[in-house]
């Protein structure tokens, strides 16, 4: 019995290192190179988000315009 | 015996040593003697694989610091600073009787579907506030929902450990449940579920502390995700152009993110101090938010393999329950525990502003698809459009 409790306790520990063995493996890259991206593509794509930039009442559904006022 | 003496040499006697017996019987005439040395094997083993454990642990925490040579807001100072947001409830949606629990936007960018305590699962005109559909779950607790990407469908589940699949029928008087189709079962309650990018695949977690991926027709098991050492509070698809992954965030305070073929899991991540209760891609995929009891949101960076950012400040105490990117991802918002909605500069690591309006915890939040509004879900049984 206690040496089925000890091969299972191996098989979660090979398992274990196995899994860190890969992620210690994985490609990485510098944060500075990595946060430099994403900020280009919040800056690229900023006029095309509508939470950010505000649309006018009229272009969001969700606005409603309550009535139409000339001026 | 009663004197200090006499007590030490009546414990000496071999008769009195409680644990020994068996092991000298061994070494005098060992009965099974590839027993005894295969164990002591195994344990030699053991501890070698732990010590390789801990040493390994180290090294990734050494490669991931070496690369660490800037903070994500000292690279946007140059960025130019948010001005004031003005967000609003613009619709209140109210029908639920109990805790609404989760939400998902339909594609068309107009009707959502919603789940509650109570047991029901609703599908709304969020334009309008009509209720379109209704189902009776035959469970409390409906935690998960989704709609199908055609928008012919929901999905959700819970306590009852599954995940159902209800075509909406265009006929409002038919009754939904009659062709609902069981399609995941897992051995604990359903914390999330998401269609891929179609009708036919579910991605499933659950307290059971595994995900899966389901075919809807059959509802066979395609993949299974090990690997969480406790329950799987969430789940998010990576945007369909980055590739077959997702991430989950689990009672374990850890994120990990899957490859969907394999079942592999390729990254993980450990700097959250208690439950994840959220998890999103950030919109190029390359980085995800999450949410936590631990008051924080965090963003870790997919290629430099670590946290990048954390939003936090010291007067929000409560958990957030639910983070979601709007359409730059440049503002994350998040609902929290205590009724509010914190919005964040994602660059800067600011908050940009601070949303009042339900009267009680915020459970979930979603963008819609076309990045117009957000919609969050409350405890306190409505549902509101902001914008």
């Amino acid at each position: 019995m206690s040496n089925n409790n000890a091969s299972s306790n191996l098989v979660v520990a090979q398992r274990t290192v196995k899994q860190l063995r890969l992620e210690a493996s994985t490609r990485r890259i510098k944060v500075s190179q990595a946060a430099t991206e994403l900020k280009n593509f919040c800056i690229q794509n900023a006029n095309k988000d509508p939470l950010l930039m505000g649309v006018p009442s009229s272009d969001n559904p969700f606005r409603p315009p309550k009535s139409c006022s000339l001026f | 015996p009663t004197d200090q003496t006499s007590i030490a040499l009546f414990l000496c006697h071999p008769l009195h040593w409680p644990s020994l017996p068996a092991q000298r019987k061994y070494m005098r005439s060992p009965p099974i003697p590839e027993m005894a040395t295969q164990e002591v094997q195994l344990n030699e083993t053991l501890a070698h694989l732990k010590t390789e454990s801990e040493t390994l642990k180290t090294k990734l925490e050494e490669e991931r610091a070496k690369l660490h040579d800037v903070e994500l807001h000292q690279v946007a100072e140059k960025v130019e600073a948010l001005g004031q947001f003005v967000m609003k409830t613009r619709r209140t949606l109210k029908g639920h009787g109990n805790k609404v629990l989760c939400m998902d936007w339909c594609k068309d960018k107009r009707r959502i579907v919603s789940s509650s305590q109570d047991g029901k699962v609703i599908v709304w005109d969020a334009f309008t506030t009509n209720k379109e559909h209704a189902v009776t779950m035959p469970c409390t607790w409906v935690m998960a929902c989704a709609y199908a990407p055609s928008g012919c469908a929901v999905a959700c589940g819970g306590l009852d450990n599954k995940c159902s699949v209800y075509p909406l029928s265009l006929d409002k008087n038919e009754n939904l449940a009659a062709k609902k189709k069981s399609v995941a079962m897992h051995t604990n309650y359903l914390s999330a579920c998401s269609f891929t990018n179609s009708d036919m695949q579910i991605l499933t977690s659950s307290g059971d502390g595994t995900c899966a991926l389901w075919d809807v027709e059959s509802g066979q098991l395609l993949q299974s995700f090990h690997g969480h050492a406790a329950d799987v509070l969430c789940l998010d698809l990576a945007p369909s152009e980055t590739g077959n992954t997702f991430v989950s965030g689990g009672c374990d305070k850890k994120a990990n993110v899957w490859d969907m073929r394999s079942g592999q899991c390729i990254q993980s991540f450990e700097t959250h101090e208690s439950d994840i209760n959220s998890v999103r891609y950030y919109p190029s995929g390359d980085a995800f938010a999450s949410g936590s009891d631990d008051a924080t949101c965090r963003l870790y960076d997919l290629r430099a393999d670590r946290e990048v950012a954390i939003y936090s400040k010291e007067s929000i105490i409560f958990g957030v329950s639910s983070v979601d990117f709007s359409l730059s991802g440049r503002l994350l918002f998040g609902g929290y525990n205590d009724y509010t909605i914190n919005v964040w500069d994602v660059l800067k690591g600011t908050r940009v502003s601070i949303l009042f309006g339900h009267e009680n915890r915020v459970s979930t939040l979603r963008v819609s698809p076309d990045g117009t509004a957000f919609c969050t879900g409350s405890w306190d049984h409505t549902l509101r459009i902001w914008a």
